[in-house]
C-alpha cells in the first residue's frame, strides 16, 4: 500500500522537496500532499527591490498549483494542529489529514506585536504590503535622518539590512538628496556583521559612502510620539524614517508545540533534519531552531537531504548518516549597489570568503531573480 | 557547572550565520529575568566580543567552560 507523505508549508523548500519526491517514488509507493496557507508562492527576495521602485510588488508571486509536479496534491487549508502521537495533522477546515512520513516546513512569519511602538513607528520590507508602504516613504522624502537595523532575533535573511543600507545609500544619491540626508546603520554585535571577512568590505565601504553605524544595538522599544528608537543596551537614536526588520516567530500551531519551542521553531538535528528525534519527521528552512540563516538558500541545500531519507525509508534501505547529510551549506548574494554584488558561501566547515563585489556577481543574483520559477522549486538544480 | 541550571542551551559550534553572539542575545531576549542560558561556541571572535556584549547589556556572565574540541561554553543569567 502506498505510503502517505504530507509536506505542510508550499514555499521553496516544501516545493522542492514535493518536487524531487514526486521523481523519485512512484505512485504504487506513496501520495504526495502538500498543505499550504496560501494558493500563492512568493519569491521573497524581490521584496528589497519594491522599497527603491525596481519591482513591482504585484508580480513577485505565482500560483504554487504551478509550481508542483503534477503527481502532487495540493490542500490551500491554514494548518491549526499537529497530533505527533496519531500522525494526523488538522487544519481550519477541520479536516484531518494523516500522514506515515511528515516534512515541516511552514516557514516564519512577522511579529511586529513583540516590540512596543513597532507596528506604528517602524517600516520594513518582509511583507509586499509593508514593502510598497515604504516605497511611497521613500518616494516623498526629502532628506533627514535614516535608521536602519534589525528588530528582533532571529529574522529571515540575514543579510537583507546590509543591502537594503547599500541600495538606500545609491536612491538618495541618484534623487539628489544624499547631501541632505544621514544614514545610520545598526547591527545587535560589536561589527558591522556577524561575518568578519564580509564584515570588513562592509565597513570601508561605509566609511566611503559615509553611512554611520551604531553598534551594540538591540532595539528594545520605539517612540513613535517623539520618532526615538531605544536599546537594550540603554542607546536611543533620533530617526525622521526607521527601517527595521520585525521580529519573526514560527506558524502558530507550532508555537509551544510538544516539537518546538515557545516562538514556534523546530527542533532539529542539524545533519538529519530529524525533528525531536522522531523517525519519520523532518524539517527544513526557516521553520527549525538551528542556528543557521533563515534563508531560501539554506532550504535549498536541506531539500534533497530530506527527500533522499524519505525514499530510503519507503524502500527499507538503510541510509548511511555519513554520506546523506546537510553540511550546514548555504550560499547569499549581498546586493553592494551600484550595480554591484558580493556573495557568501559557507557551511558548517568552512567560513565564507566574500570576493569584492563585482558586477558579474550582480548579474548573476539578477538571474536567479529571473529564472527562480524555472529552476529552484521545481527541483530542476 | 555544578548547582547552575541551564534553563536553554544552544549550540552554535560551526555557525557563521547569524553565529553564537547572536544566539546569545536571541536567548537573552526571549528569557524570563533570573534564567541561565548558554551557547557553545568554538569561534574566537566569540570570545572576546560575547563577554563584552553581556557587559554592555549588563546581564551576568557566570562562566565560561571548556567544552571539548577547544569549543567554550558562555553561560550567562539574565539580571533585567
Amino acid at each position: 500500500m502506498a505510503k502517505n507523505i504530507l509536506i505542510l508549508g508550499g514555499g521553496t523548500g516544501g516545493s522542492i522537496v514535493a518536487n524531487i519526491l514526486a521523481r523519485s517514488l512512484s505512485p504504487q509507493e506513496a501520495t504526495i500532499t502538500v498543505i499550504t496557507a496560501s494558493p500563492q508562492h512568493i519569491y521573497q527576495p524581490y521584496q528589497l527591490y519594491i522599497p527603491f521602485g525596481y519591482q513591482d510588488p504585484r508580480k513577485i508571486a505565482r500560483s504554487e498549483r504551478s509550481l508542483l509536479h503534477r503527481r502532487v496534491a495540493l490542500v490551500v487549508d491554514p494548518v491549526e494542529a499537529l497530533d505527533i502521537k496519531n500522525q494526523t495533522v488538522v487544519c481550519r477546515s477541520h479536516k484531518s489529514y494523516p500522514y506515515d512520513y511528515l516534512v515541516i516546513a511552514t516557514g516564519s512569519t512577522v511579529d511586529e506585536q513583540q516590540i512596543p511602538g513597532f507596528k506604528e513607528g517602524a517600516d520594513h520590507f518582509y511583507t509586499p504590503e509593508a514593502a510598497f508602504v515604504l516605497y511611497e516613504k521613500l518616494q516623498n522624502f526629502n532628506g533627514g535622518t535614516i535608521v536602519v537595523g534589525i528588530g528582533g532575533l532571529p529574522y529571515k535573511c540575514p543579510v537583507a539590512p546590509i543591502e537594503f543600507t547599500f541600495m538606500l545609500e545609491e536612491f538618495l544619491t541618484k534623487k539628489a538628496i544624499r547631501q541632505q540626508s544621514e544614514i545610520i546603520y545598526t547591527f545587535p554585535l560589536n561589527d558591522v556583521f556577524n561575518i568578519k571577512t564580509a564584515a570588513d568590505y562592509i565597513k570601508a565601504d561605509f566609511d566611503k559612502r559615509n553611512i554611520k553605524t551604531e553598534l551594540f544595538f538591540n532595539l528594545s522599544e520605539i517612540h513613535p510620539e517623539k520618532k526615538i528608537a531605544e536599546s537594550i543596551e540603554g542607546t536611543e537614536l533620533s530617526y525622521d524614517l526607521l527601517v527595521m526588520t520585525p521580529p519573526h516567530k514560527g506558524a502558530p500551531f507550532l508555537r509551544g508545540h510538544e516539537i518546538a519551542d515557545a516562538d514556534g521553531w523546530v527542533q532539529t538535528d542539524r545533519h538529519s533534519l530529524k525533528v525531536a528525534q522522531l523517525e519519520n519527521v523532518w524539517s527544513l528552512g526557516d521553520t527549525t531552531n538551528l542556528p543557521i540563516s533563515k534563508a531560501g538558500s539554506t532550504a535549498h541545500f536541506q531539500a534533497p537531504v530530506i527527500a533522499k531519507q524519505i525514499c530510503a525509508a519507503i524502500r527499507k534501505e538503510t541510509v548511511d548518516p555519513e554520506k546523506v547529510k546537510y553540511n550546514g551549506h548555504v550560499a547569499c548574494f549581498i546586493e553592494s549597489g551600484y550595480g554591484k554584488a558580493t556573495m557568501l558561501d559557507f557551511d558548517y566547515e568552512h567560513p565564507p570568503q566574500p570576493p569584492p563585489p563585482t558586477e558579474f556577481i550582480h548579474f548573476q543574483k539578477l538571474a536567479l531573480n529571473k529564472f527562480y520559477w524555472y529552476l529552484i522549486p521545481k527541483a530542476l538544480i | 557547572m555544578e548547582g547552575i541550571k541551564i534553563t536553554k542551551e544552544v549550540d552554535a559550534r560551526g555557525s557563521f550565520c547569524p553565529g553564537p553572539l547572536m544566539e546569545m542575545i536571541r536567548l537573552i531576549r526571549s528569557a524570563q529575568v533570573g534564567d541561565v542560558v548558554a551557547v557553545i561556541s568554538a569561534d574566537e571572535g566569540t570570545k572576546k566580543d560575547l563577554p563584552a556584549w553581556i557587559k554592555k547589556a549588563k546581564h551576568e556572565l557566570i562562566a565560561e567552560e571548556p567544552v571539548e574540541g577547544g569549543a567554550t561554553r558562555f553561560i550567562c543569567r539574565k539580571l533585567h
